[in-house]
């Protein structure tokens, strides 16, 4: 019933800069700790206090609009958004209009049948954050801290390219991607390093015209974000299909019912006023200046993704998958360079590794990249069974050492002396003689119980290929007793 | 010791406290009590503190007894207007929303003269939020001319001008946005300026229109002024439209006067409007000038009819923004009276600010509104454009403009209230040199018949304060003369 229409959606998302300071003074970006703790004059709008813009914040606004193609402007003026609220101390934000720093530029998603769109983006700009309001401490007033007041925000905005909460979804998660790999962002959402206001309207597929939209404002859950494309969706259509007509409003997701609510109406809606920030000069970016910063740049998500495939020879699955984050590309790429095993070392980050860094972050794990490299190099060699690199690797997870001590010390080391494994076959079969009778009436699934009992006796360290053929050779020998 | 210290100069009261014949202390003890006898009356002050200027007074004078003597005005008293933030002081802007604001932060400006080893002796008198021509919109009441205490002493850094002129102080910092230092010092007597934007930092100076804010000194005459003003100049870090160009010894090269220096007369700034006795005195300056042998010329600022209306739009555009802080959130006045978000702002800003105040925040509202931008404020910055082209063009042919600062002397309390409008057109002449950010200055050049000064403006190139002064200084020996 709904698959008639489609939504035309939006995206005004906001990244938190991750510069030391704030954008117009020397204060710490810092987050959590103490209300109103990281605070001075200018970020808390004293009288007689004036902006001063951090080059840091342009630069990381630069690398944004680099890595999405956008033109950046040599020219941009800052102005000033006026509207009053106790979260915004100077009753205006210091945000930019009319030149904004770069227009243009694209973002190219990729659907999970990878089918790829390109979404445009309209416009990129620099601003600051405003502070942020508690109301559910006290019944009778609302409380304030200050601190996340002029923490440096970029501001993308997107053509109306996207039609559904997937491809929504798809655009903020490449957004993250690329801001951590240019590490100019922590890209923590619960944190609100990233928000996103989402404009939507609904209109017939084939329908060269947009309906009209209405806005939903500062949302920070890549799940809620979703969930709230698709009611709004759905009751766009609903409201449609009923005869009724949508005009342009404001909404807010109510997460705890699951809905989205009228937060005002267009006749209600706010006039900034918006005019060129008088204490500030015009900022210009020169040639050079955008230069530098190119060079700066590291290799970007979609890149790294083309080189993996060609220099490693991995599934493409898997080539997603380890360089959704910089810093899991960059430990994969060291661990296959060692190793020399690409695909086990795909492996063995895909699955070992990412199993330990679910609860943690990948900087915080022990286990140095080189070392799994080493690891997965033993087992290739054949000098210890993978069983025993899972025990080996247990320990390196908790101890941080490297994979040769921890062989050397706990005598893990792969057994492939024949002899060895031909006396431990032979014992196995001795202590098991009606399953041996059992297995030569015909029995075969036995096999695998001897095979278990021989590589219990070695603690797992017998090379299994040798087993294997050691055990059916001594089967066969007493076939014939 | 010597009495009458206001009838010194303030580089001679430094070279008596720099040889020890008096101490900064002492010299701060005489104008204090200056002060105690005679604010009741000319309401130049809104604050002083003994213990504050004392203090200071007491550690410059150790520093001069250790002979670290940093600049030659150190150890003189000076006023600074009430809108400049002076860290441990009250900053009122004379307005009731800012009622127990303390500073806490120095302006760029006192750093300097901290340094300078100036003695910070109060706090002056202003309309409030520097928004006036006559000193009557102040929370703290009038400020009145020491010359004649029935006239007003002019705005907006009227108490600045009468706190010099009445000899309460020998020094004074005001603040000039479209006239703000400049017709004080025409209506009170004493010569100001207003440099070019960026020449003196704006930090801690409360905004009211950032793009047009310029602090300017007073003093008691143009050398005075000009040591002052080498000690406040300079390029602050924080500000980012200070601009970082070498800050010459001003009152080094006052002596040459108007030698080699044409002085341009507009023919726009002589017409209707101007008081007879103005007219008169200024005309006078202008004969004076060419028995001198100085080259005048006659030139056009065509667009200076546009100035007033230009300046009107894009200063409260700026203010109806700057002035959006105070909401009485975080610091100042708040109403008693809140049920919601709403009166905390609404009560707060209505029973904070005075009636001039509102008045222009809710014409740079309107401005910048929706459906208004376009027809207002774009075209106003337009034809700031022309304005400053104007100027330019004017500057080709000259080196100095001269006109006069205003085109009446001080004027009675109430004359204009009335009408804003006249009020406003008390600024005619002072109003385009800001929207060009270019320097200009009033010195005395005579008397009406009752007594009243008449001031007499020169207006420079961007950063050309030297050929402003020069000339002043050669009106002011002229003045002697005569
Ligand atoms: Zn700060």
């Amino acid at each position: 019933m709904l698959s008639e229409y489609e939504a035309v959606i939006g995206l005004e998302v906001h990244i938190q800069l991750k510069t030391d300071s704030k954008i117009f003074c020397g204060c710490s970006t810092a987050f959590g700790g103490e209300p109103n703790i990281r605070v001075c004059p200018v970020c808390l709008g004293m009288p007689g206090v004036l902006p001063k813009i951090n080059k840091r914040a342009v630069e990381f606004t630069i690398k944004m609009v680099l890595a999405t193609a956008g033109t950046v402007h040599q020219e941009s003026i800052f102005a000033r958004k006026n509207y009053f609220y106790p979260d915004l101390p100077k009753g205006y934000q210091i945000s930019q209009y009319e030149f904004p720093i770069a227009t243009g530029g694209a973002v190219i998603i990729k659907n999970k049948d990878g089918e790829q769109k390109r979404i445009r983006l309209s416009r990129i700009h620099l601003e600051e954050e405003a502070g942020k309001l508690f109301h559910d401490t006290d019944d009778r007033c609302s409380y304030i801290d200050l601190n996340r007041c002029g923490i440096p925000l970029v501001e993308i905005v997107t053509e109306p390219d996207l039609r559904s909460s997937e491809e929504a979804y798809l655009f903020l998660s490449k957004i993250k991607q690329i801001a951590e790999y240019l590490d100019i962002c922590t890209g923590n959402m619960e944190e609100g390093a990233i928000r996103c206001d989402i404009n939507i309207s609904v209109k017939s597929k084939g329908d060269k015209n947009y309906g009209t939209r209405r806005e939903i404002k500062n949302m920070n859950s890549l799940k809620f974000i979703k969930r709230a494309i698709d009611y709004e969706r759905d009751s766009q259509i609903q409201i449609i299909k009923s005869g009724g007509n949508i005009s342009q409003e404001t909404m807010l997701w109510d997460e705890k019912v699951g809905v989205t609510k009228l937060m005002r109406t267009k006749e209600e809606s706010e006039d900034y006023r918006y005019f060129p920030e008088p204490d500030l000069m015009r900022l210009e970016i020169t040639p050079e200046w955008i230069e530098r910063v190119r060079k700066t740049l590291p290799e970007l998500p979609d890149e790294k993704y083309r080189r993996f495939i060609r220099q490693y020879g991995i599934p493409a699955y898997d080539v997603g998958v380890l360089t959704s984050s910089r810093n899991l590309a960059d430990y994969f790429e060291v661990v296959a360079l060692v190793s020399k095993q690409p695909k086990l070392a795909s492996n063995w980050v895909m699955v070992e590794l990412m199993r330990e860094i679910k609860e943690t972050d990948i900087s915080r794990i022990k286990v140095r990249p080189e070392n799994l490299g080493t690891l997965i190099t033993m087992i290739a060699m054949g000098k210890i069974s993978s069983r025993s690199a899972k025990d080996v690797f247990a320990e390196m997870v908790r101890t941080g050492r490297n994979a040769e001590e921890i062989v050397k010390a706990e005598g893990l080391k792969q057994i492939s002396d024949k002899a060895k494994i031909e006396k431990v076959v032979k014992l196995v079969l001795d202590n098991n003689r009606v399953s041996v009778r059992k297995y030569l009436r015909g029995k075969e699934g036995l096999f695998g119980f001897f095979f278990g009992q021989v590589m219990r006796e070695t603690n797992g360290r017998a090379e299994p290929g040798l087993v294997n053929k050691i055990l059916m050779d001594e089967l066969n020998k007493r076939r014939g007793q | 010791m010597d009495s009458d210290f206001e009838k010194l100069k303030a580089r001679e009261i430094a070279a008596k406290i720099h040889s020890r014949v008096i101490s900064s202390v002492e010299v701060t003890k005489y104008f204090l009590d200056r002060i105690e006898s005679l604010n009741p009356e000319i309401n130049a002050f809104i604050s002083f503190d003994h213990e504050f200027a004392l203090s200071q007074a007491k550690r410059i004078d150790n520093r001069i007894g250790s002979n670290d003597i940093t600049s030659p005005l150190m150890g003189v008293p000076v006023a600074i207007k009430d809108n400049i933030q002076v860290s441990g002081l009250p900053t009122t802007c004379a307005s009731r929303i800012l009622s127990g604001y303390k500073a806490v932060f120095d302006a760029g400006l006192v750093e300097k003269i901290k340094r300078a080893g100036l003695v910070i002796i109060g706090k002056t008198n202003l309309d409030e939020f520097a928004m006036g021509s006559s000193n009557e919109y102040s929370y703290y009441g009038p400020v009145k001319n020491p010359i004649d205490n029935t006239k007003v002493s002019g705005g907006s850094s009227g108490g600045s001008a009468a706190a010099v002129a009445g000899g309460m102080v020998p020094l004074a910092i005001g603040s000039d946005t479209g006239g703000s230092v400049r017709l004080p010092a025409a209506f009170c007597g004493v010569p100001a300026i207003r440099p070019s934007y960026g020449r003196i930092s704006r930090y801690g100076l409360v905004a009211f229109a950032s793009s047009l804010d310029q602090i300017g000194p007073f003093a008691l005459d143009v050398t005075d002024l000009a040591m002052l003003l080498s000690i406040v100049s300079g390029y602050d870090y924080r500000d980012s439209t200070s601009i970082n160009v070498p800050i010459p010894d001003y009152a080094s090269i006052l002596k040459s006067g108007l030698n080699g220096l044409r002085v341009g007369i507009p023919k726009e700034y002589f017409g209707d409007g101007i008081e007879q006795t103005v007219r008169l005195a200024v005309n006078d300056v202008i004969r004076h000038l060419k028995n001198d042998n100085v080259e005048l010329v006659d030139i056009s600022l065509p667009t200076t009819k546009y100035s007033v209306a230009v300046y009107y739009v894009i200063a409260n555009a700026e203010a109806s923004s700057n002035l959006a802080r105070y909401d009485g959130v975080r610091y100042g006045y708040r109403s008693d009276s809140i049920e919601s978000l709403f009166d905390l702002y609404c009560n707060s800003r209505s029973e904070g600010f005075g009636q001039e105040v509102k008045r222009r925040i809710m014409l740079g509202t309107y401005v910048l509104s929706a459906g208004y931008y376009d027809a207002y404020y774009r075209r106003a910055m337009k034809v700031r454009t022309l304005i400053r082209d104007d100027f330019n063009r004017a500057f080709e042919k000259c080196e100095l403009i001269l006109s006069p600062t205003s085109p009446s002397v001080a004027f009675d309390f109430g004359e204009r209230l009335v009408d804003p409008l006249k009020m406003y057109l008390s600024d005619i002449y002072t109003v385009a040199s800001p929207l060009a950010g270019i320097p200009a200055m009033s010195v005395p050049c005579g008397k009406d018949p009752s007594g009243l000064p008449i001031g007499l403006q020169l207006i420079g190139k961007r950063f050309d304060e030297e050929s402003v002064l020069q000339g002043a200084y050669h009106i002011e020996r002229m003045m002697d003369v005569v």
